[in-house]
């Protein structure tokens, strides 16, 4: 007996919507069996993980923060996905926009510069993470390299990057040796916003993006041009559009909203450069990306869920005691449990009984 | 409203929010600890849980534990915060990473203590605690000299920070107070807690002929790479003889089970100060495991330098001091060098291969 996958013909529209709900459901479900298992209260945990942050407003403002780098990259990863590209190295760009945004804040560092600094920060690292994200674009339409496995390579290249900086030319002189830079000037911090405690504007650049995300895909020719190329690219092509500009086109925007993040994240939380700047963004946001069904009001609140998932773990450290890998598998718990409903919605189980 | 009231309505909406108890004169202390890695790393953070665990066993109900594990610099922070807004008295962070979030934090809640290990920064709700590793590594040093047959021992080091780098002078003035011609090779990992890297950071050692190999580093991998190759190692922070235990020649153990009872009495007993703690071998803050796989007179004699150490007879860092170019360090302790020297060693003695990354 085998089971198979058969390719629905038409995927009902409900079905898709709903996919991520039942997926979310499903890994709770799996999760709260294991804690079960492991002598804790499965409704203990719920509490902690996922209703007590909702209910506190502190919790919330962090689970906003917390959530801000991941919504900007997913929503980068988005229009690589939509064109059936795979950037899986947001986590490279993420850090090489981190690295040209400093390059400022630490060449204008102690210089009273003004309020210039920030917003060409800001675009520096864009520019940067869009450099960064092209290069796998390029060896993709010129030497037709796959780049799944160039833009990941490339993560490793820009965190050794990051490390040589800090340890070297970029360290603190009066830091003893650690290897950090110097704490930025506030010119170059991202500010507060007011009364919201420490959360800085780089979670209204996030809402920003998503907007104005929704307005391309929805109501312009390029969105258009995006869908088609990765739903049809048969039919893309004979439109005359051009695949190689749209693949150098669409990289470019996602490494550079993934610049964007990492100065986000530089600037507003970490006030300083440190040899580990991101505890897996790059990598998270591909889940973020794909819970939000692409769409960037699903990514909105899939990046929200995330968050929440990443402090309620710790909550459940604090709470309960319940260990930091648990977090993590279930974070992969989630996105498995995601792809699967995926491909139940566009596929239907079909037993075959083996033959005598 | 006053103030009181205000406050009870915040607490009450913490105890909504998170189940907790209300606060009460004998409510027990509640103590919270950052981990930078996981506490199974049987090292560094291996040893902090060790302390945290003989809290509870001390004190029984009168203390309630909690930690965070493998918190990363970003996460910090929060996480910090977190701890203090959910009723924990004293919170102990325990990287030096976590310095500045430390600090922000506390000025925050200036009710909650904080006492941060290995940082510098200190204000009225923020102690800090270290140990003076460099003294047992002098003793290593000694028996790295006598047990090396090819006159190359090796270090392996997370960062090229004072403490690490004093750690590593101590190592070779030890080692060179028993055979002055002794080479000492140091390879970084650029991590404190990575076996993968601490294993191949061995593999260069023993690939450069060093044949006993000493690390500042947190896992104990390295010594079992050693230990496959029939190579002498020596442990840190936590008595790693299970791992190795045919070549481990003692481990540099941290005690800071002493410590954290002392600063948890004073909590209670209201006499807790921002305080500056830096205790090694006579405040049992660091202490030596059982001296193993060498010969007798070689344990006689490093148990005579420890017992030396001990009793403040004998500093390793005792002037003159040659720095490796060659010049002589100045003198700012009596006779010795000054704590604030050794807190910010930023050079390598003479005798070591390599030159101190810049």
């Amino acid at each position: 007996m085998r089971i198979e996958l058969v390719p629905r013909t038409e995927p009902k529209a409900w079905a898709r919507a709903l996919a991520p709900v039942a997926a979310l459901l499903v890994s709770f479900a799996i999760a709260g069996l294991v804690i079960w298992g492991m002598g804790r209260s499965p409704v203990a945990a719920f509490q902690v993980y996922i209703a007590d942050p909702l209910m506190d407003p502190w919790s919330l403002r962090e689970i906003a923060m917390k959530a801000t780098p991941l919504i900007i990259i997913a929503i980068g990863l988005s229009y690589c996905f939509r064109a059936n590209l795979w950037n899986i190295g947001a986590e490279g760009q993420f850090i090489v926009g981190a690295i040209f945004g400093s390059w400022l804040a630490l060449a204008t560092h102690g210089t009273d510069a003004g309020m210039w600094v920030l917003p060409a920060m800001l675009i520096l690292a864009m520019i940067g993470g869009a450099l960064y994200g092209a290069i796998p674009a390029f060896l993709r339409v010129r030497f037709g390299v796959n780049e799944i496995l160039t833009s990941l390579f490339l993560v490793y290249v820009a965190q050794l990057l990051l490390d040589y900086l800090v340890r070297g030319r970029w360290r603190d002189p009066m830091g003893f040796n650690f290897p950090q830079s110097v704490v930025f000037d506030t010119a170059a911090t991202l500010p507060a916003i007011a009364g919201m405690g420490r959360v800085h504007i780089g979670v209204i650049i996030a809402l920003v993006a998503v907007v104005v995300t929704m307005i391309v895909l929805g109501r312009t020719l390029f969105g258009y041009r995006l869908r088609v190329s990765g739903d049809a690219p048969r039919a893309a092509r004979f439109a005359g559009f051009s695949q190689a500009r749209t693949i150098i086109t669409v990289f470019c925007i996602s490494g550079g909203l993934a610049g964007l993040a990492g100065i986000i994240e530089v600037s507003g939380v970490l006030r300083q450069l440190q040899p580990s700047i991101s505890p897996g963004y790059g990598f998270t946001a591909i889940i973020v990306a794909f819970l939000g069904r692409l769409n960037p009001i699903g990514i909105l609140v899939a990046g929200f869920i995330m968050a929440l998932i990443l402090i309620g773990g710790e909550n459940a450290q604090i709470m309960l005691r319940l260990p930091f890998d648990l977090a993590l598998a279930f974070q992969g718990l989630v996105l498995l449990c995601v792809l699967s409903a995926d491909a139940l919605v566009s596929n239907r189980l079909r037993i075959v009984r083996a033959r005598a | 409203m006053k103030r009181r009231d205000l406050v009870a309505a915040g607490a009450l909406a913490a105890m909504m929010a998170f189940g907790a108890v209300p606060a009460q004169a004998d409510d027990p202390v509640r103590v919270g600890f950052v981990f930078v890695g996981p506490v199974g790393d049987f090292g560094w953070t291996y040893q902090h849980n060790q302390g945290r665990l003989a809290l509870e066993e001390t004190f029984g109900d009168q203390v309630e534990t909690t930690y965070v594990e493998s918190v990363s610099g970003g996460d910090a922070e929060r996480v910090i915060e977190q701890l203090a807004r959910t009723g924990h008295d004293l919170i102990f962070t325990t990287s030096f990473g976590y310095m500045e979030p430390t600090i922000r934090v506390a000025e925050r809640f200036p009710d909650v203590k904080f006492e941060h290990a290995t940082g510098f920064r200190r204000s009225d709700n923020v102690a800090t605690y270290n140990a003076r590793f460099h003294e047992g590594r002098y003793i290593l040093g000694q028996i790295a000299a006598e047990m090396s047959e090819s006159g190359v021992i090796g270090y392996i080091g997370a960062f090229p920070i004072p403490e690490v780098t004093a750690g590593m002078n101590a190592y070779i003035l030890g080692a060179q107070s028993v055979n002055p011609d002794i080479e000492l090779r140091v390879v970084y990992v650029n991590a404190w807690f990575d076996p993968a890297r601490e294993t191949d950071g061995a593999r260069a050692l023993m690939d450069q002929g060093v044949d006993v190999i000493a690390q500042h580093v947190d896992s104990p991998a390295a010594m079992q790479t050693a230990a496959d190759r029939g190579v002498y190692g020596f442990g840190q922070a936590s008595d790693m003889i299970d791992f190795a235990p045919d070549t481990l020649l003692t481990s540099i153990v941290n005690n800071w089970t002493d410590y954290y009872i002392d600063r948890i009495q004073a909590v209670i007993d209201g006499t807790w100060e921002p305080s500056d703690t830096w205790g090694g071998l006579s405040a049992d803050m660091i202490r030596m495991a059982p001296y193993t796989n060498m010969p007798d007179d070689v344990a006689e004699r490093a148990a005579a330098t420890e017992a030396a150490i001990r009793s403040g007879e004998l500093n390793p860092f005792t002037c003159p001091i040659i720095a490796q170019d060659g010049s002589e360090v100045p003198c700012e302790g009596d006779g010795v060098l000054s704590d604030a020297q050794v807190l910010g060693m930023d050079f390598f003695v003479q005798g070591i291969a390599d030159t101190l990354p810049n």
